[in-house]
């Protein structure tokens, strides 16, 4: 894993001390809330509904175990004992206290963490599948490039006061785990026709009010010239983007607007004058950091005790039908651990099973953890011999949950329990779908779903891209809640469509309900998912299990 | 005819701690909702709310919400403003933990 050089160090602790000043100078009275709220967001504190929240950057979403035990001694010492992993690699702690957050940055730096540009106009932090180094299908490991774009973009002069927030993500794999066309600008790994691998570049993707698929700008960006062709990018967006309109001042309407070949006219341009400033020495970093990310030591043994503790233990076997995915090395798998047990918040982690899994990645996942979009915990490299007592432990803090890629596996941003922003609440919505199939015991019956729940229209929640997207808005003082169907959060990305009139918070868990058991009664056979029987049927039958009265009504 | 004024409080989140509080008839900012003034004049609240605004030592945000009177004082209207009298649904933290400041 990389590890900081002196200037990330002292730069990351230069920032921590700055911030200690600033907070102290607003506790004083020195600085006022609008002198102090950019201050504070630059530094990823909010100040949400009920209390300030710190988010704190993943990059790329891998953590040693040495980092998740902070993250789990920051949540006991000076949160509630938990932290809530975001859509975007990020943890939030929800419950910090103003005089303490010095203190809690402090600690992340101790650990090699931050919360810079984790708020603000600025470039975000940069996301990367969550199976990266270890994915069978992978073309090249995502991180160096991203732990590249990160130090790039951290306090960059030139865009710190973009129009609007900038998202990156990347994936090294053809199957897109990291919504790259969902992002400001994503990154697809590709090979290009000498076998030199490179990157086809997607811009002006996005949820949100207006949500867009990415459009490709080049299919295919040699290594070398990544980093000046991102700043040509911004470098452009920076100057045409709307600063009149918070809501059309995202890259993907600035691309709608001008149309792409305009824009991408003008980032060539721009490239071409920029090109010759990069010398190479991004390259040469690139190196080191590429061998910081060079593979664990794979060990080649037996796996014959997997397929007998398989045969042996259902639950052990319904566990890893759904939990684990195809690893690169012989003998190993991929791990998600679920954070989505029915009933729980989806994401949320208690600082005793972060400490869990930390000390379980050490022992048999070479010390390594990622936290995925999707809001679950990957052990990225386990060998398969070594599943059964991982999987016996992880029952012990309530982690071994079989239900990746079903009903219950929901996103939910923290809607209205926690964000100021939020139109209605999304977690316990979540929180009901996913006991009630549970206690329906259709679950697997049902077999792969994505549902994705927002509490506003900002769409964290990535409902656009669900198979069932669920948002949450506030109707005339009532939360009411959307359904869209037929996303598709891979890279055969698609925006859902929204099928009818909104549901009463009371009635989203039997409209659900009544949308799955139609599904069951309609699709082909048991091997026919939920979103391949509606691209071969279409919403029409979808919608009539939604809306009976009116289907009824139209039969009539 | 000017549309009838819908009777407001005065609410905010505490500088150091986050939480939600409500200014008083009698200046002090409370944590409880049924404490709150209810204020039932527009023009008393626009002083009621620059009076919040001035005091940047101890508040952050304040705005006027619409509430309306209740057996115990001054209730929520809006569901948002419910959520904010009490804490999130999801665990009982916020105003609804017994040792809640």
């Amino acid at each position: 894993m990389y590890k900081y050089s002196d200037f990330d160090e002292a730069f990351v602790r230069t920032r921590a001390a700055q911030f200690r000043g600033q907070v102290e100078r607003r506790i004083s009275g020195a600085l006022t809330e609008d002198e102090f709220r950019p201050l504070r967001l630059m530094n990823g504190l909010y100040l949400q509904l009920h209390a300030y929240m710190l988010r704190v950057a993943i990059p790329y979403g891998t953590l040693s175990s040495a980092q998740m035990r902070q993250l789990a001694l920051i949540a006991d010492r000076w949160d509630k004992g938990y932290g809530h992993f975001t859509t975007r690699q990020n943890i939030q702690y929800n419950w910090p206290k103003l005089p303490d957050v010095p203190d809690m940055i402090d600690a992340l730096a101790d650990v090699q963490m931050h919360a810079i540009q984790t708020s603000g106009n600025t470039i975000r932090n940069v996301t990367a599948d969550h199976f990266a180094g270890a994915a069978a299908d992978e073309i090249e490991d995502p991180r160096p490039i991203a732990e590249l774009i990160r130090q790039w973009s951290t306090d960059h002069p030139e865009f710190q006061f973009l129009p609007r927030k900038f998202k990156i993500g990347v994936t090294g794999s053809p199957n897109d785990r990291a919504v790259v066309k969902a992002h400001d600008i994503g990154l697809r790994t590709v090979r290009g026709g000498s076998g030199q691998v490179g990157y086809e570049v997607i811009v002006g993707g996005g949820l949100g009010r207006t949500p867009m698929i990415g459009q490709v700008i080049r299919p295919f960006v040699r290594k070398e010239d990544l980093l000046p062709y991102l700043e040509a990018i911004v470098s452009v967006y920076n100057l045409w983007g709307r600063r009149d309109n918070k809501y059309k001042a995202r890259i993907k309407i600035t691309v709608f607007e001008n149309g792409m070949e305009a824009f991408r006219d003008a980032v060539e341009e721009r490239y071409r004058a920029i090109r010759p400033e990069f010398t190479g020495i991004d390259q040469v970093l690139l190196k080191e950091i590429e061998a910081a990310f060079a593979p664990p030591a794979f060990r080649n043994t037996p796996e014959d005790s997997f397929e007998a503790a398989r045969a042996s233990d259902p639950v052990f076997r319904a566990w890893t039908d759904t939990n684990l995915a195809a690893h690169r090395a012989p003998g190993y798998a991929i791990v998600t651990v679920s954070l989505k047990a029915h009933g729980a918040t989806p994401g949320d982690a208690t600082s005793a099973q972060m400490r869990l899994l930390a000390d379980l990645a050490e022992t048999y996942g070479h010390g390594e953890l990622r936290i995925s979009h999707e809001q679950n915990v990957v052990l990225p490299h386990v060998h398969k011999s070594d599943l059964a007592v991982l999987h016996a432990a992880l029952k012990t803090e309530g982690l071994a949950t079989a239900n990746i890629g079903l009903v219950s596996d929901i996103i939910a941003c923290p809607g209205m329990d926690y964000c100021a922003l939020a139109t209605a609440r999304s977690i316990p919505v979540a929180q009901e779908i996913a006991s009630h199939f549970k206690a329906l015991g259709l679950e697997e019956e049902i077999g792969q779903l994505k549902i994705k729940i927002s509490g506003c229209i900002n769409a964290c929640g990535h409902h656009h891209v669900g198979h069932i997207g669920i948002l949450g808005l506030d109707r005339a003082g009532v939360e009411n809640y959307q359904i869209t169907l037929g996303g598709d959060a891979t890279e055969k990305a698609e925006i859902g469509d929204k099928v009818g009139p909104g549901f009463a918070y009371d009635q989203v868990v039997p409209a659900i309900e009544r949308l799955l058991r139609a599904y069951l009664d309609i699709r082909a056979d048991r091997s026919e998912s939920f979103i391949d029987t509606f691209r071969r049927l279409g919403p029409e039958p979808f919608k009539a299990a939604l809306y009976p009265a009116e289907a009824e009504r139209d039969a009539a | 005819m000017a549309r009838a004024f819908t009777p407001k409080v005065v609410t905010a989140n505490a500088l150091l701690e986050g939480d939600v509080i409500y200014l008083t008839a009698d200046d002090r900012w409370t944590r409880d909702h049924h404490e709150a003034e209810l204020i039932e004049d527009e023009a008393h609240a626009q002083l009621r709310l620059l009076k919040a605004e001035a005091q940047r030592l101890t508040v952050v945000g304040a705005y006027l919400a619409d509430a309306r009177p209740g057996p115990n004082g001054p209730e929520p209207v809006h569901f948002r403003e419910v959520f904010r009298t009490r804490g999130p649904s999801n665990y009982a933290h916020g105003k609804q933990e017994t040792s809640h400041v």
